[in-house]
């Protein structure tokens, strides 16, 4: 194993919350800066040349490949696990920019009380209401103070949309249960698709408050306070597993690479895949002094550095941490340990397909474009009379429409499966489909966590890592409650025929759900109950910090890249005004 | 080496003017050409054969339009085998291989080429049986997993982009109404509500003019 010269900072995974924090420090700073990215880079044109549904979205070129390595899954301890041997629920990225490059980019921020859903829950219902073998915390951060980071994140990826509450003044039109705004946002509401259109007359006559789904696929042209300047969308459809062929979602390699690239202390190595963290233990505190890594040829590297970020993604940070022997394990059955605890995977559903008598055109949209409501959201409905806590918002947008994936989703009066009656059934609904999603919370639970599989191996050699993982009463009855309602409003947009979800049976590893995978490296207030403190630093080793999904203590009811971006960027804040002067735990 | 393969189909048949992509050139025939003998890179010509059977009964040429013969499903799937799909490049593929809950996955050993190459067997001449007893053999085995994957792969074939070697003269987007790889729809997404709009598709090369990087061909 070579030695490679010392830098300052090494960051592991070139994603969104890997080069952002190389775009923050190292456009800051004059600090020595490597970026370790597993996958490879992207030719600046392939996206243009990539509008093609069975390589990306069928068979996922972009996304990380299992004959590399995969996770192994049961839905208890009382089960043997097997290794997911394709793709299904959720889709990892690999390459540079990792999911941020082949997501939808609707970005809607988390409503303020999810951060403080332990304490404001038994406020409200009693503590004997909640499951008995849940794992839910607060997150030890309030969404006032994540407001400004939220709203950078909104300007650095000029994110469309309308909002419905700035500084306490509620607007019409906009979403009026989000949290304070301290602006409007950066770019007008994308187009409508006519689905969508649909879906916002159903909600509102239902006595809903529908608003445009916030899009990093930006409306117009706009240039971003780095100068970084992206065209508004064109609707071309291609987004859910494509890189966008113009630049108008934002993706990390066009909008943080740029700026990067500008920078000689920043350098980027792709294809050099981390194995293991190297760090000391000692009476005061952990260090962590670089980390190992393999390149393309098989060669292995160490990368010597003074501060070290694990930005590779909730999986990949929490198997990192236990190969590493970072922190104690999770034991679900004595509670000890906080590496790989609160494994969660947000309650997504197709809650309603929706089959119309006119065409919907909708090969014509974006990942993000489409309306949605919160009016059943977190608590703001009473849930005394209800059988679960929390909710989820509904979301009606016209994305995923491409033919080899959609043409056989059809109404239930169609049984046959192949031959002429299938066949014209298919030409028949294949533009008159439309779906109602649900995007709901998922609590924590003592039995859901992460650790080292005892059996199965990646191609180097290190173990896989094991999720346990199932669906539990809240979410079932959440899941029929979210059908139901689903249901009427795909009534209200004059549906001829619909097809209500059938229920959260035992979680299917094989349904696409989101890549919406969350807990592992989790934050908190305490290092009992938490890896990392409220900036993402490790409690013991504070020269190592965890960034991403994996800090999320539980699944709050929307996309989780906002949230990610601002903890991010209050990380980096921290990091730039406290921890260069001054080397040290932030809290 | 293999003895070389070929699978021969009746332009006449094929349904006018349509474009194969082969071997990354592009052919065109009309109704009046000869019959296209197109080489095999996976099946033999018998399999080939019984799949070209298969999908047209899966997908079949009738009175709501052509089907997966005109749109050369076969030659689609032949192509998706040779490739890495074919031997699970991309799967992960080691052992100890146990049988698991459905909501696992396929937990298999068995690759693609392996699973048409042993199911294949069973349909030993099934391209000369009459429409009805295809029916009836393929209902037979209609909840095998080797049934599953022709039925997926016959969907790929109808509706991919023809550079992949099916959808030939982008038939199967003219059945749905998809326009393909379209560039722009700014002008159009907000108009259009309730009535069909359909632009005439084009395919990624036509729509990009460069070159395509093909997963089969890595």
């Amino acid at each position: 194993m070579r030695t490679l010269p010392h830098v300052d900072v090494v960051i592991v995974g070139g994603g969104w919350t890997g080069l952002l924090m190389a775009k923050e420090l190292g456009s800051r700073t004059g600090l020595s800066i490597v970026v370790l990215e597993r996958g490879a880079a992207h030719k600046s044109d392939e996206y243009e040349s990539g509008m093609d549904e069975l390589d990306y979205s069928i068979r996922f070129r972009m996304m990380q490949d299992l004959s590399l390595d995969t996770v192994t899954f049961r839905h208890s301890t009382k089960d043997r696990a097997l290794p997911l041997r394709q793709h299904g629920s959720f889709l990892p990225g690999t390459g540079m920019g990792g999911a941020g490059e082949h997501w939808s980019g609707v970005f809607p921020r988390f409503l303020p009380d999810c951060f403080e859903l332990y304490s404001r829950t038994v406020d409200k219902y009693g503590v004997a209401r909640l499951p008995e073998d849940h794992a839910i915390q607060d997150w030890g951060v309030t969404y006032d103070e994540l407001e400004p980071h939220y709203m950078r994140a909104e300007i650095l990826l000029g994110v469309s949309g309308k909002a419905g509450n700035i500084r306490g003044k509620k607007i019409e039109g906009g979403n009026i249960f989000e949290g304070w705004r301290s602006a409007e946002y950066p770019t007008p509401p994308t187009k409508v698709p006519y689905f969508s259109e649909l879906f916002r007359e159903a909600a509102d006559s239902l006595g809903y408050h529908s608003y445009p789904v916030p899009a990093a696929t930006t409306s117009t042209l706009y240039t971003n306070p780095d100068g970084v300047t992206r065209p508004g969308c064109s609707y071309c459809g291609f987004c859910e597993n494509f890189g966008c062929m113009i630049g108008a979602k934002s993706q990390p390699t066009n909008t943080l690479l740029p700026v990067i690239a500008k920078r000689k202390n920043v350098s980027i190595r792709s294809n050099a895949t981390v194995r293991r963290i190297v760090h000391e233990a000692s009476s005061k505190g952990g260090k962590s002094r670089g980390v190992i890594y393999v390149n393309a040829a098989g060669q292995e590297f160490f990368q010597p550095a003074d501060l070290v970020f694990l930005s590779s993604w909730t999986l990949s940070n929490t198997r990192l941490l236990l190969l590493s022997r970072i922190g104690e394990p999770y034991n679900p059955a004595t509670g000890q340990g906080t590496v790989g605890r609160n494994l969660t995977h947000q309650v997504m559903l197709n809650a309603a397909t929706a089959f119309f008598e006119k065409p919907l055109n909708r090969f014509m949209g974006s990942g993000a474009s489409g309306f949605m409501f919160n009016d059943l959201d977190g608590d703001l409905i009473d849930h005394e009379a209800l059988p679960f806590l929390r909710g989820g918002a509904f979301v009606g947008r016209s994305a995923r429409a491409l033919p080899i994936g959609e043409c056989d989703v059809l109404p239930k009066s169609v049984t046959a499966t192949w031959g002429s009656e299938w066949k014209k059934a298919m030409l028949h609904y294949y533009d008159r489909t439309g779906r109602v999603n649900f995007i709901g919370e998922h609590f924590a639970y003592k039995g859901h966590y992460m650790d080292l599989d005892p059996t199965y191996k990646d191609s180097l050699g290190d173990p896989l890592l094991r999720l346990t993982l199932d669906w539990q009463e809240n979410e079932r009855k959440m899941a029929e409650f979210a059908a139901l309602k689903a249901t009427e409003v795909a009534q209200a947009m004059g549906a001829k025929e619909i097809s209500t979800f059938t229920g959260l049976k035992s979680y299917d590893a094989t349904r696409y759900q989101s890549s919406h995978i969350q807990g592992g490296a989790i934050m908190g207030a305490t290092p009992e109950k938490s890896v990392v403190n409220t900036y993402l630093q490790h409690w013991q080793t504070p020269n190592l910090f965890v960034l991403g999904a994996s800090s999320f203590p539980q699944n709050a009811a929307a996309n989780p890249t906002p949230t990610i971006l601002a903890l991010t960027l209050r990380t980096a804040e921290a990091v730039l005004e406290r921890y260069l002067k001054t080397p040290g735990p932030l809290a | 080496m293999r003895r070389r393969h070929f699978l021969t189909l009746s332009a006449a048949g094929l349904g006018g003017i349509l474009t194969y992509t082969l071997d990354g050139r592009v052919l065109r025939r009309t109704a009046k050409d000869e019959p296209v003998r197109i080489p095999l890179r996976f099946f033999t010509e018998p399999e080939a054969l019984i799949v070209s059977a298969v999908a047209a009964r899966i997908f079949p040429s009738d009175d709501s339009g052509p089907g997966a013969r005109e749109a050369g499903v076969a030659i689609y799937i032949d192509r998706q085998l040779a490739g890495p799909y074919g031997r699970d490049r991309f799967r992960y593929t080691h052992p100890p291989y146990e049988d698991g809950p459905p909501e696992l996955g396929y937990q298999g050993k068995a690759t693609p080429r392996e699973i048409y190459r042993e199911g294949l067997k069973i349909l030993k001449d099934f391209h000369v049986l009459s429409p009805e007893k295809q029916d009836d053999a393929l209902h037979q085995i209609e909840r095998s997993y080797f049934f599953k994957l022709l039925r997926r792969n016959t969907i790929e074939g109808m509706f991919c982009d023809p550079v992949h070697g099916g959808n030939a003269g982008m038939i199967g987007w003219q059945l749905l109404g998809f326009p393909g790889p379209r560039m722009s729809n700014v002008d159009d997404i907000e108009k259009h509500y309730g009535e069909s709009f359909r632009p005439k598709p084009a395919s990624l090369r036509e729509v990009s003019g460069g070159k395509v990087r093909l997963s089969e061909d890595e």
